[in-house]
């Protein structure tokens, strides 16, 4: 019995001692997105040597499974001191709206930071007028990544533009063997993920940002438009769907097995990982008549309250939210920083073509990726789309889009 | 003195009994009550104010497509499951209750897959049977079905949407993979069953000039009848809540072919923020199981008596 109290003592004394934390929860546990997490760790502790970083992460594409132990984390009463959650809805309807955030605008300001982002993305991570989370970085959502050999094989000149041009390639390349459009449903999300962009480009960035405040009616003919023209793109997809996730459809490009590929640009990282270098043997181009936008997907980092260190959690909004922090995490994990005023020479040729469209182009926000709608529309349109995908009936989508909308609280009428 | 034992074992029981009484049954009270709120966003759920919304989370689900497809998608993987593994388990025992050479090594065999965790068997599984983009370019299983020239067998497996009425065919590898984890369970608890069996039995029966058949079905099987409802049991109840096999073999699969209601109620609860009806499907899954499992303790009980 003394034994142990001397070895809880000592715990406690321990505790103490180095009682300075931060926890910071991501869902970053491999590649470059580790690199970087690890990357900002190193440097937050350069530069506040005295606290010791907790880096509490949770395995899991997309950050399911973290998501799912952070709420149960926020449920309880046991908050990290800061952690990583999509820009956006995924943010406001489940922590802000309920209470569970500290706004914060004013250390924004007071640190220089607030104008330093562009004014749509600031909008994406604010509710009623304050912000709740900073962005570290921005991914391209509305991208077509595709085999450059194939490109040539099939006569590919210049990157359509329109969905007819678009279709006319599909054909070639399904004519000359190949899948023509890879996809990996496993999760779900993917098709989605291809169904946002379709809807951007039918809604247009305008309209389609007003959806989601209301302004706009998703009882239009450009939903109906996006289902057909998904009904057309659902032949040309790989059998074999059903069985793989996101990578194994980028895989099938780089196998010279697909033509192309509608996703976010971290699969612009996976093809470097595998060892092609962007513009050589991959290149790209914005998913057609969605060239004037730019879909965000965007890693935010936001204050709890009661956060146990609040001060020590401050020190690192203020790391990620500054040009060293945005510039050392990015080039790692293959984003681009969403601050304006980084240094472009740290990044290759695709995240500078990216780089350069995010300060021109109107800012989308992603449904598949949390940040245009709640969590629960989101998977509603996943089961929505899992559905159409294998029946293609276009009055049944929308009709049970529409009802999803109006549960939702969204413009159907 | 007696009534002083009886305190000291009330005594000592006491905390398993609030240890389950809170933990279990208290548990069980919370989800019943969270499924009759209106606990349908995450933001009303903190607030912890409880509306009580009657049925209407029971009502919408069994109005839900997607539902009503896990219904069935259990119910057929229930009973293949069930015989898959009842059959191949009587079969693997019959054949080793012979004590033919080799046996033992057999027994572990059959036994392996059972100490693997679900989770693994499904990703393995996942491997062998995703089938590649076909004709040109299968994988998996259907590799060695070209190799072996039974191109003709090549199919879609877990990725495929054909049905045979409300059957999804998709359901056939997850219910193999199922079977072969689960099979040498069954073959264990038969084997015990078998070995069980007095000598003189079948001797006498032998003597009467009663055929290997005949002993099986008219001495033997008698015998194992209350090992195949135990396994029933505690299969039924494994394949009622079936979730990490599924989720990590196929998850939900094209149009939910292989969506079970667990997968569901795992979205409805943490990723759509639904708790209310997430909790719904709870207890429908424990109403299910119950379904399976309380005429047993009822008749075990009253055997005891």
């Amino acid at each position: 019995m003394k034994k142990f109290t001397v070895l809880m003592c000592a715990i406690l004394i321990a505790f103490v001692a180095f009682g300075s934390q931060v926890e910071i929860f991501s869902w970053w546990t491999g590649g470059g997105e580790e690199a970087g997490l690890l990357a900002l760790i190193k440097l937050y502790n350069q530069l506040y040597p005295g606290v010791q970083v907790i880096n509490a992460t949770v395995a899991g594409g997309a950050g399911t499974n973290a998501k799912a132990v952070l709420k149960t984390r926020m449920l309880g009463g046991n908050p990290p001191d800061s952690f990583q959650v999509h820009a956006g809805m995924e943010l406001s309807d489940t922590y802000v709206i309920p209470g569970k955030m500290e706004p914060i605008t004013n250390y924004l300001k007071e640190w220089g930071m607030y104008d330093k982002f562009p004014e749509d993305i600031m909008k994406i991570c604010s509710y009623e007028g304050e912000v709740y989370s900073i962005p570290v970085n921005v991914h391209r959502g509305n991208v077509v990544f595709y085999n450059t050999a194939i490109a040539k094989e099939i006569g590919m000149t210049t990157a359509p533009k329109t969905w007819k041009e678009f279709f006319g390639l599909l054909e070639k390349a399904q004519k000359a063997g190949y899948v023509a459009i890879s996809l990996g449903d496993t999760g779900k999300w993917t098709a989605t993920h291809l169904f946002e962009n379709v809807m951007l480009s039918q809604f247009g960035p305008y309209k389609y940002n007003m959806l989601w405040t209301g302004d706009q009616t998703f009882n239009h003919v450009a939903l109906t438009e996006a289902f057909e023209i998904m009904k057309k793109i659902v032949p040309y997809f790989n059998k074999d769907h059903a069985a793989g996730d996101w990578q194994d459809a980028s895989r099938l490009i780089f196998e010279k097995k697909a033509f192309c590929n509608v996703m976010g640009d971290w699969a612009e990282g996976y093809f470097k990982e595998m060892g092609w270098t962007p513009g050589k043997e991959f290149g790209w181009f914005a998913v057609p008549e969605t060239d004037v936008a730019f879909m965000i997907v965007s890693d935010t980092f936001g204050l709890p309250k009661g956060a146990p260190n609040k001060e020590n959690a401050l020190r690192w909004l203020k790391l990620v939210g500054s040009v060293e922090g945005q510039d050392l995490f990015n080039p790692l994990k293959g984003s681009i920083p969403a601050r304006v005023d980084a240094d472009k020479s740290k990044y290759d040729v695709y995240l500078q073509w990216a780089m350069a469209d995010f300060s021109v182009k109107a800012l989308s926000p992603s449904i598949a990726h949390g940040s245009a709608a709640p969590e629960s529309f989101a998977t509603m349109l996943n089961d929505i789309l899992n559905r159409f995908v294998s029946d293609v009936n276009v009055n049944q989508a929308v009709k049970s889009v529409l009802e999803a909308a109006e549960e939702e609280g969204y413009l159907v009428k | 003195m007696h009534k002083k034992k009886k305190w000291l074992g009330f005594l000592i029981i006491s905390p398993t009994l609030v240890v389950i009484g809170v933990f279990v049954y208290g548990f069980i009270g919370a989800t019943v009550r969270a499924s009759l709120s209106d606990w349908n966003s995450f933001r009303k759920l903190l607030s912890g104010e409880f509306v009580f919304s009657g049925l209407r989370n029971y009502e919408r689900l069994f109005a839900d497509w997607r539902f009503q497809t896990d219904m069935w998608n259990t119910l057929f993987f229930t009973v293949f499951f069930l015989f898959g593994c009842l059959l191949i388990g009587l079969i693997l025992a019959a054949l080793l209750d012979r004590n033919l050479k080799g046996g033992r090594i057999f027994q572990s065999i059959f036994l392996f897959p059972m100490a693997l965790s679900l989770v693994v068997t499904g990703t393995v599984w996942r491997w062998f049977f995703a089938p590649g983009i076909l004709p040109n370019d299968p994988a998996g299983v259907n590799v060695l079905l070209g190799q072996v020239g039974l191109k003709s067998l090549q199919w879609g497996w877990f990725t495929v949407t054909d049905t045979i009425g409300p059957f999804n065919l998709a359901l056939v590898p997850v219910i193999i993979a199922a079977v072969w984890q689960l099979s040498g369970y069954t073959m264990a608890m038969y084997l015990a069953g078998l070995r069980a069996i007095p000598e003189s039995m079948t001797e006498a029966a032998r003597v009467d000039g009663a055929s290997g058949w005949q002993i099986f079905w008219k001495v033997k099987w008698p015998f194992l009848k209350p090992i195949t409802l135990s396994a029933m049991i505690i299969l039924g109840h494994i394949s009622l809540k079936i979730f990490d096999l599924v989720y990590s073999m196929t998850g939900s699969g094209p149009k939910n072919v292989t969506d079970m209601p667990s997968i569901y109620m795992f979205e409805k609860t943490f990723r759509s923020n639904r708790y209310a009806e997430g909790s719904a499907i709870a207890v429908i899954m424990l109403l299910m199981v119950a379904v399976v499992i309380i005429p047993y303790l009822v008749s075990t009980l009253r055997k005891s008596d």
